[in-house]
């Protein structure tokens, strides 16, 4: 029995080693077959041109401009009362029935699945507010979409300061917004950074609520307006790949759309996760 | 020199009645912002209900939860079942939940018992990055490449089909679970694991005895998050499975979800009409499906959790 | 005096820090030994170097000796779970597993199993649950707990107070028939109510069993033990039969630590 309680063992942790091999096999297969079959057709032409002859031709410009337009909306709207909410619940509300009563909701709206937020957007912001089917509608969507996450990023950074730097600012006769301003934000600040960008990165590749708010499929002009209809990377994969006139020779440009998108989104995390790996180490509580 | 005390009107931080003015105004600003999310949610829901509510007016809604075909483009006859989807969304989420679960376990204990922290540090962003990627982008793959891949090896009558579907969501599924669970176990105190090393236990009854009994609530509560995940998932279900409405439970067939449902139909359909307000009712089902798994994720970390 | 354990040049470095320095100390048999010392003199890494549970910590080296029964705890071909059978460790916080009172106990005994010789071979089986059920109660009374768990063996080992919870994680080490049993300060955490048991429990189990017990107090030390070991940053300084070591210490750091003046 001893030999084959350590047989056991040693069988079982490889399986396991087995399961995490698969998992990052999976991530290089499916960041591989993107990235091989994109960049025959990625250059600066094919992301600074308009596209041509039905999205057959040309590049992918209106699309890039339109996402970039929708995660800065989202960074304006979502930001701004993620963090204040965040804030709320951390220093005011830690301990309350209303507390917990929002907790709650932040934790149900996580859970609401995309394309019921697409519902959600087209009811309200181009039906009920008249705001059509527009830039600013589908980007409204979003940050709602994308609050749940900023304020659960935010509340993580905002706790994480230890009370005792609280209480040495108390204890100094602060006020608590002083406190929080002084003392907490500033270290929050890394952590809350860090769950802007991957708020904002979340918010770029979402398909589901733009398909409902009014994204086109093709534009010859970049909009000129937050009221106007927009391209969204994210929708012209899925557009390109299933509903574009050639899928056959479109191909490589669905290749290189989601390669694009790959890389921006990937970007954005790389770029968090580096981040936060350097804040960490900074800060060593 | 005489020590000018601050005569500061509100120095007991928790009335607001008391606060200066200032204190009182920054903490209403954010009561105000952070009402934004219940508001948001109770939006959500009425505007569902909003949407779904003419519906029962309009057609049968017994035929709606029993009926067996969704046709609702049918220009003389439109049927609005919504069996077909719902199999269609539970066929994808739970195929993708076989899948996943076992394999997201064994990399969870890996994760938080075996891994060197040096091996950690590369395979935890592996997982967050895997995390991030935009759904549209696994149906892109799911659609042009697995289902090769799948054709290859079953050879089936359509290569987007359940199958395809599952098998991708359980890789989306994963880094949720993993997530989830490797915190769970990493909440175990450590002593727990040296009392039971301290026993003459092996490393692996450890973790089987000790650690996963200790931390079982989380693991469980990861299973069913991202189990609702799956069931909300919209983008990859509809590249990847076909969407083809006909009730069967075949792997190797095309589905159609209910969240596919909602997406494709809205190209295509008036404002207003019935098929309009049934869309709703579709989404008005979504809503409460994924509500209850996520209520029920929470009521099993909040009951069975250890005390340590 | 039968010598339990026996150390030769000891030595322990967690990465650059020379945590232990060249320890050589015997152990008797039946005996309570006390050690003792300033916090971060190495007591807990010297005893935790007899059940090897210094490999669970990353960065650790392990040099020298460590005889029990003839054989070196650190030789490669030595399975570190017999060594952790045969030599029980008792930690400061009670920590019970989340699991029964009786399953708490129950754990190590179904883990090992029951070795039996048929045939000349010595092959491990399974317990039958009245086997499981005896050991558990002979340890449970063993550890002065079984009057008061005896009606409520189905519930947590976590609902129990501290110094029933330290007993009952005696139990458990001791349903596993070990032959040592390390006691790294075993009644830190608890009320002088609780530790006035223990000590009581550590007189009665010398008779059965060899007893190691790491204690930064010298109360304890002196009202329990037959010998005692003082250490200082890592080494040995003085060790000697308890009486001995704190009426007429023969090395100076002993007396500077046990009259005060230290630590």
């Amino acid at each position: 029995m001893m030999l084959s309680r350590k047989a056991t063992e040693v069988a079982v942790f490889s399986l396991f080693r087995g399961c995490a091999v698969l998992v990052v096999l999976a991530l290089l297969v499916l960041v591989g077959y993107i990235a091989t079959g994109g960049l025959e057709r990625l250059s600066i032409e094919f992301l600074t041109d308009m596209p041509r002859r039905a999205n057959t031709q040309g590049g992918i410009f209106p699309a890039i401009v339109g996402t970039f337009y929708l995660m800065l909306i989202v960074l304006s709207i979502s930001v701004p009362i993620g963090v204040m909410s965040a804030i709320y619940l951390v220093e005011y509300q830690q301990n309350s029935l209303m507390g917990r009563v929002f907790r709650l909701a932040v934790y149900n709206l996580a859970g609401v699945p995309s394309i019921v937020y697409g519902l959600l957007g087209l009811g309200i912001f181009v039906a009920y507010l008249g705001l059509g089917f527009s830039l600013i509608s589908a980007g409204l969507t979003l940050s709602i979409m994308t609050l749940p996450l900023m304020i659960s990023s935010a509340r993580e950074a905002i706790a994480a300061v230890p009370s005792t730097v609280r209480e040495a600012s108390y204890a100094l006769g602060a006020t608590k917004w002083q406190t929080i301003w002084h003392h907490v934000l500033p270290y929050a600040l890394p952590g809350i950074f860090t769950g802007i960008i991957l708020s904002v990165s979340r918010a770029a590749g979402e398909t589901a609520p733009l398909m409902l708010t009014g994204v086109a499929m093709s534009l010859q002009r970049l909009p000129d307006s937050f009221f106007d209809s927009f391209m969204a990377l994210p929708y012209h994969v899925f557009y390109m790949a299933t509903q574009s006139s050639n899928l056959l020779a479109t191909r490589p440009i669905q290749y290189a759309t989601a390669l694009v998108l790959l890389l921006l989104v990937l970007g954005m995390n790389l770029f968090a996760i580096v981040l936060r790996k350097r804040y960490r180490d900074k800060y060593r509580w | 020199m005489a020590l000018k005390l601050r005569k500061e009107k509100g120095r007991r931080l928790r009335k607001n009645k008391h606060l200066p003015p200032r204190e009182k105004a920054i903490q209403l600003a954010l009561n105000i912002a952070t009402w934004t999310s219940i508001v948001a949610l109770a939006a959500v829901f009425g505007e569902l209900m909003l949407g779904a509510l003419p519906a029962f007016s309009s057609i049968n809604i017994i035929d709606f939860f029993t009926g067996t075909v969704w046709n609702p483009s049918h220009p003389m006859y439109p049927l609005y079942g919504v069996v077909p989807l719902f199999v269609g969304t539970m066929m994808v989420s739970f195929g993708a939940a076989l899948i996943a679960i076992p394999i997201g376990l064994g990399c969870s204990i890996w994760l938080a018992e075996l891994a060197s922290p040096r091996v950690k540090a590369v395979f935890k962003p592996a997982v967050e990055i895997l995390a991030g990627i935009p759904s549209v982008i696994f149906g892109f793959f799911a659609l042009v490449i697995l289902s090769e891949w799948i054709s290859v090896v079953f050879d089936p009558v359509t290569k987007l089909n359940a199958l395809n579907g599952a098998i991708m969501l359980a890789v989306m599924m994963i880094p949720i679970m993993v997530t989830v669970a490797e915190d769970a176990m990493n909440a175990v105190p450590r002593n727990l694991r040296e009392a039971s090393l301290a026993l003459g236990a092996t490393r692996w009854e450890t973790i089987r005895h000790v650690v996963v009994p200790a931390s079982l609530s989380g693991v469980v509560a990861a299973i069913v998050l991202a189990f609702g995940r799956a069931v909300g998932e919209t983008m990859t279900v509809l590249m990847a499975t076909g969407n083809a409405t006909l009730l069967h439970f075949d792997f190797l067939r095309s589905v159609q979800t209910m969240t596919a449902a909602i997406a494709i139909d809205f190209g295509e359909v008036e404002f207003g009409s019935d098929h309009y307000h049934v869309l709703f009712l579709v989404g008005l089902v979504l809503f409460v499906m994924t509500f209850i798994i996520n209520f029920l994720a929470d009521w099993v970390i909040r009951r069975y959790r250890e005390e340590y | 005096m039968t010598t339990a354990i026996h150390t030769e040049d000891l030595h322990v470095y967690f990465e650059k820090n020379h945590a232990l320095k060249g320890v050589n100390m015997d152990i008797e048999m039946n005996k309570i030994t006390a050690i003792i010392g300033p916090s971060g003199c190495g007591k807990s890494t010297f005893i935790r170097c007899i059940n090897r549970m210094n490999d669970l910590i990353p960065g650790c080296t392990v040099k020298g000796k460590v005889m029990v029964d003839g054989e070196d705890v650190n030789d490669d071909d030595v399975d570190v779970v017999d060594v952790r059978k045969r030599i029980g460790m008792v930690f400061q916080k009670p920590n019970p597993f989340p699991k029964s009172i009786y399953e708490n106990v129950a754990y190590g005994p179904r883990l090992h199993g029951v070795a039996e010789t048929i045939d000349g071979k010595v092959r491990r089986r399974k317990h039958t649950k009245k086997e499981l059920d005896e050991i558990v109660e002979h340890s449970i009374r063993r550890a002065a707990l079984w009057d008061e768990v005896k009606d409520r063996l189905d519930k947590s080992g976590t609902s129990l107070s501290g110094g029933q919870q330290q007993r009952l994680c005696i139990a458990r080490t001791l349903a596993v028939g070990p032959e040592i049993i390390l006691f790294d300060e075993p009644c830190s955490a608890l009320d002088p109510i609780a530790t006035a048991k223990i000590e009581d429990l550590l007189v009665d189990l010398k008779k059965d069993y060899t007893v190691v017990i790491v204690t930064h107090s010298m109360q304890q030390a002196s009202r329990i033990s037959d010998r005692t070991a003082f250490f200082y940053l890592g080494d040995l300084i003085e060790m000697g039969d308890t009486k001995q070591i704190f009426e007429k210490p023969s090395k100076e750091l002993t007396e500077q630590y046990i009259t005060g003046r230290m630590g």
